[in-house]
């Protein structure tokens, strides 16, 4: 970032590459791609086994509580906006409200994760749902879970940002750092969208 | 020209804090151990992959030969079939992913950067991390052989159902299952450092297309390895969770399905093949040109077969299934896609003969192993299109055909290709060169101990002989073939052996090499030999498709321009260079902590004790893990400043 003794800091193009574009973002970038493989092939598993439900087992529909994954998923989807309003925020050097909008982030994400804890514990013993009891269980659990814990690490990552926007370690001249995390969470929220159709949305179809 | 300098990605970077930087473990050691365990120079990461895959390439060798001796005669009982089992799988395993692949990586590592004229990768220390998890996951694929549940024994391809619990109840698969996952995490980190590398790090003027072939491929290779592994990735978990967490992926009596296992590890599995094949391709398109002392034929036609091969790589897994069952509309998709594919691989051939048509050749050894590869990728090429077929594939499935189909494109073309870049960069690498007579030597022996051990396989594979049997019956007809291949065998074994001595001497003794001494067209020439730690004591900017051919031809032009550039460089502050860190090799400690406990030890089936002593370790490793990750990221990516003065680096420290 040569620009930086220049004054203002040019967000959106990084003078030090070949193309403009940060090292960082690109990297995320690539990994997001890499990451979209990750969940297609854990995406494709369940709906093939949809396809081949063993005998006698209860539709899932059944077993789902669309009304709560619903409001779940609309707080996600709130999460992107506080995120990207956060990594506006910092991009026009306004710490102060980049920490407002990151602590809404925080606090969207842990709800949400608060609503899968409790649905999951509510499949597991009242609706007698378990990764090995069936394959429905086995596949959901499994993609939601991998999907949990990238909500999960996504939390711890912008807790520590929200903690070192305050000792000083990220400050506005770390736009790219906060803009390059708005991405996975972007992808993150995106992949429940998919997932909220393609395992929820689609049983009551 | 001061613009250029700023587009170097070095010099910009200015002086950050180096106040916290105190709080943090900062190595300084440039010789001994700690340099090398702390080291985030691309050249020694390069040369520590290629030390680890030779070593695990002579350990593959020893298990190939311990195969043949098996099968060199009937009924024999050299090795039992349990050991045959895991001869075979780790045979395979150990030549994929920890010989061929890191090979191919240290050649990443070493020539990438050089040739786009930059100082490092874009991540150094996540590239140390890359090495250092791809050690770890080394190790613990090969933990079995010295405990008691012995080495992996699945085949490198692990189908379920045979690799779930019920059928592999010890450790054996558990490690393999954690060994593979961490080789892909390590290939994967390492990708996204290349792809980001190679598109952000160009020198001035290194437009996309001006890029040198070797480097394209690489880019390539990234792209397939960044998007192949995850279907790897997934297939293992959903495994390790049937195997630990008593899951129905792969349980029949539950709804699971095994050919499940068998597409993702082919959808995998499939781009691995291009994975192994096209670093080679590449870098016999650095050697042909140079010694045919003319530019390469169709650049970009090679470029975009390269990148044809890359994407249809993902069309074709399930030739590898054609005797599943699919559906006739299934394998007809396939068959034809797999023939298209021979299309974009046929162009490069064509393309490479083209280059040495009407060239000043000179059969220097390089040149040699380059024209063994193409003679013998073509051999493998051929048995391969014939697998197209569905029909004639149906007769050929799972027998020794197949064994000499692959043999001939892994052996005859990626190992050849990389035989002939260990000779050809071996001067720029150490400063020493191989003698002739040596080097052609140990081609010739190779070159007809391989033949000699894979042709008779085709007939044996025609005639009937199934794979990964341990042993047949003498009145199969398959006696003489097999003693032809075994004695091959131990031919190619000697011709390995010449060659790896021969490199151990003439990098201790052989004859010193001035600079560029093949007369060489891209840019890693223009280093001095050794390249010096920070490559290039000027960010060149290119101005031409073989860059340094066009500077030999336009000397005073470039003299020129080189001291303007090395003026507007100092001016702003010198070359700069990376701390070195010891938190990436912590971390991968953590890793492998936390591996050998996830695959070595029994959960406790005691429910009352909570932390037992599988968790324990797992925790412990987690510990680690977190602690070097985090001291990574806090330490920060500072670095120093280099002033050169004529030839002398004295560092300042900011």
């Amino acid at each position: 970032m040569s620009s930086v003794a220049s004054g203002a800091i040019d967000h959106h193009h990084d003078s030090t590459t070949s193309t403009g574009i940060s090292n960082k973002k690109l990297l995320m970038w690539i990994f997001l791609a890499s990451d979209c493989m990750f969940f297609g092939c854990l995406i494709s598993t369940h709906l093939i086994y949809r396809l081949h439900p063993p005998v006698g087992t209860p539709p899932a529909s059944s077993i789902f509580s669309i009304e709560l994954t619903s409001f779940s998923t609309f707080i996600l989807l709130m999460s992107s906006l506080m995120m990207a309003l956060a990594v506006n925020a910092i991009q026009k050097g306004n710490l102060k409200s980049m920490r407002a909008s990151l602590v809404l982030t925080i606090i969207c994400g842990l709800i949400f994760l608060g609503c899968q804890v409790f649905e999951f514990s509510e499949f597991v013993h009242v609706k007698h749902l378990t990764i090995s009891n069936s394959i429905l269980g086995t596949t959901f659990f499994t993609l939601t879970g991998t999907h949990g814990i990238h909500v999960l690490i996504g939390v711890i990552w912008l807790t520590t940002m929200l903690i070192y926007s305050y000792t000083g370690r990220l400050s506005e001249k770390d736009a790219i750092d906060v803009e390059s995390m708005g991405l996975y969470w972007h992808f993150v929220d995106i992949v429940w969208i998919v997932i909220f159709t393609v395992v929820y949305l689609l049983e009551y179809i | 020209m001061a613009d250029a300098i700023t587009k170097s990605g070095y010099t910009a970077h200015d002086e950050k804090i180096t106040a916290r930087s105190s709080l943090f473990y900062r190595p300084q050691a440039k010789t001994g151990l700690m340099s090398w365990l702390t080291t985030v120079d691309h050249k020694r990461i390069g040369f520590l992959y290629g030390v680890f895959a030779l070593f695990f390439f002579l350990v593959g060798g020893v298990e190939a030969l311990l195969i043949r001796i098996q099968l060199a005669v009937p009924n024999n009982n050299f090795l039992s079939a349990q050991q045959y089992n895991e001869m075979f799988t780790m045979h395979a395993t150990t030549m994929i992913f920890l010989a061929i692949m890191p090979l191919s990586a240290a050649f990443f590592n070493f020539i990438m950067p050089l040739q786009i004229g930059a100082r490092d990768v874009a991540f150094p220390r996540l590239n140390a991390f890359s090495l250092w998890v791809f050690l770890a996951g080394a190790i613990i694929v090969n933990l079995g052989w010295f405990l008691h549940d012995g080495a992996p024994n699945g085949g490198w391809f692990g189908y379920t159902p045979l690799t779930t619990r019920a059928f592999s109840p010890n450790h054996a698969i558990d490690m393999w299952v954690m060994g593979l996952q961490l080789l892909g995490v390590a290939s994967i980190a390492a990708s996204l450092n290349f792809i980001t590398t190679i598109i952000n790090m160009r020198a001035p003027g290194l437009t996309m297309m001006r890029l040198p072939v070797f480097t394209w491929m690489t880019l390539i290779t990234a792209f397939l390895i960044v998007l192949s592994f995850p279907a790897i990735t997934i297939a293992l978990v959903e495994l390790m969770m049937d195997r630990s967490f008593s899951t129905n992926f792969f349980e029949v009596s539950n709804g699971g399905m095994p050919i499940l296992w068998t597409h993702l590890f082919w959808v995998f599995g499939h781009p691995e093949v291009y994975i192994l094949i096209l670093p080679g391709m590449g870098i016999i398109s650095e050697i042909l040109p140079t010694f045919s002392r003319k530019p390469l034929f169709g650049y970009p036609i090679v470029v975009f077969s390269g990148a044809c091969i890359g994407f249809l790589g993902f069309g074709v897994w399930s030739h590898h299934m054609f005797t599943t069952g699919m559906g006739t509309v299934a394998t007809a998709a396939f068959a034809m896609t797999t023939m298209a594919i021979a299309v974009p691989t046929g162009v490069k051939i064509f393309n490479w003969i083209g280059t040495i048509w009407g060239g000043h050749i000179s059969m220097r050894t390089p040149m040699m192993f380059a024209l063994g590869f193409i003679w013998l990728f073509m051999f493998g090429g051929f048995s391969g299109i014939m697998h197209s077929a569905a029909p004639a594939d149906a007769q050929q499935h799972n027998s020794y055909f197949v064994v000499a189909h692959f043999h001939y494109v892994l052996i005859g073309g990626s190992l050849f290709a990389l035989l002939a870049g260990i000779h050809y960069w071996f001067p720029l690498m150490f400063g020493r060169k191989v003698s002739e007579f040596w080097g052609k030597l140990s081609f010739w022996v190779i070159f007809i101990g391989f033949n000699t051990t894979f042709f008779p396989m085709h007939f044996l594979g025609l005639n009937g002989m199934p794979r990964r049997t341990f042993t047949y019956d003498p009145n199969m007809g398959w006696n003489n073939s097999n003693f032809i291949a075994t004695i091959g065998a131990f031919i190619l074994g000697v011709g390995v052996t010449i060659y790896f001595a021969v490199m151990v001497y003439t990098y201790f003794k052989g004859e010193r090499v001035k600079n560029d001494p093949w007369d060489g067209r891209t840019l890693e020439w223009s280093l001095p030999n050794p390249v010096p730690e920070y490559n290039y004591r000027v960010i060149p900017v290119v101005h031409a498709r073989d860059a340094f051919w066009y500077e030999k031809q336009h000397k005073e032009e470039i003299a020129a321009e080189h001291a303007k550039l090395e003026k507007a460089e100092s001016a702003h502050g010198g070359i700069h260079m990376p701390f070195q860190s010891i938190y990436p090799f912590i971390a991968s400690l953590g890793i492998l902590i936390g591996g050998v406990g996830v695959a070595t030890i029994d959960s406790n089936p005691d429910p009352k004790v909570i932390v037992g002593k599988k968790l324990t370790v797992c925790l412990i490793g987690l510990g680690i893990f977190l602690y070097g990750v985090y001291c990574w990221a806090l330490e920060g990516n500072e670095g120093y400043h280099l002033h050169l003065d004529g030839h002398d680096s004295s560092d300042t420290k900011h």
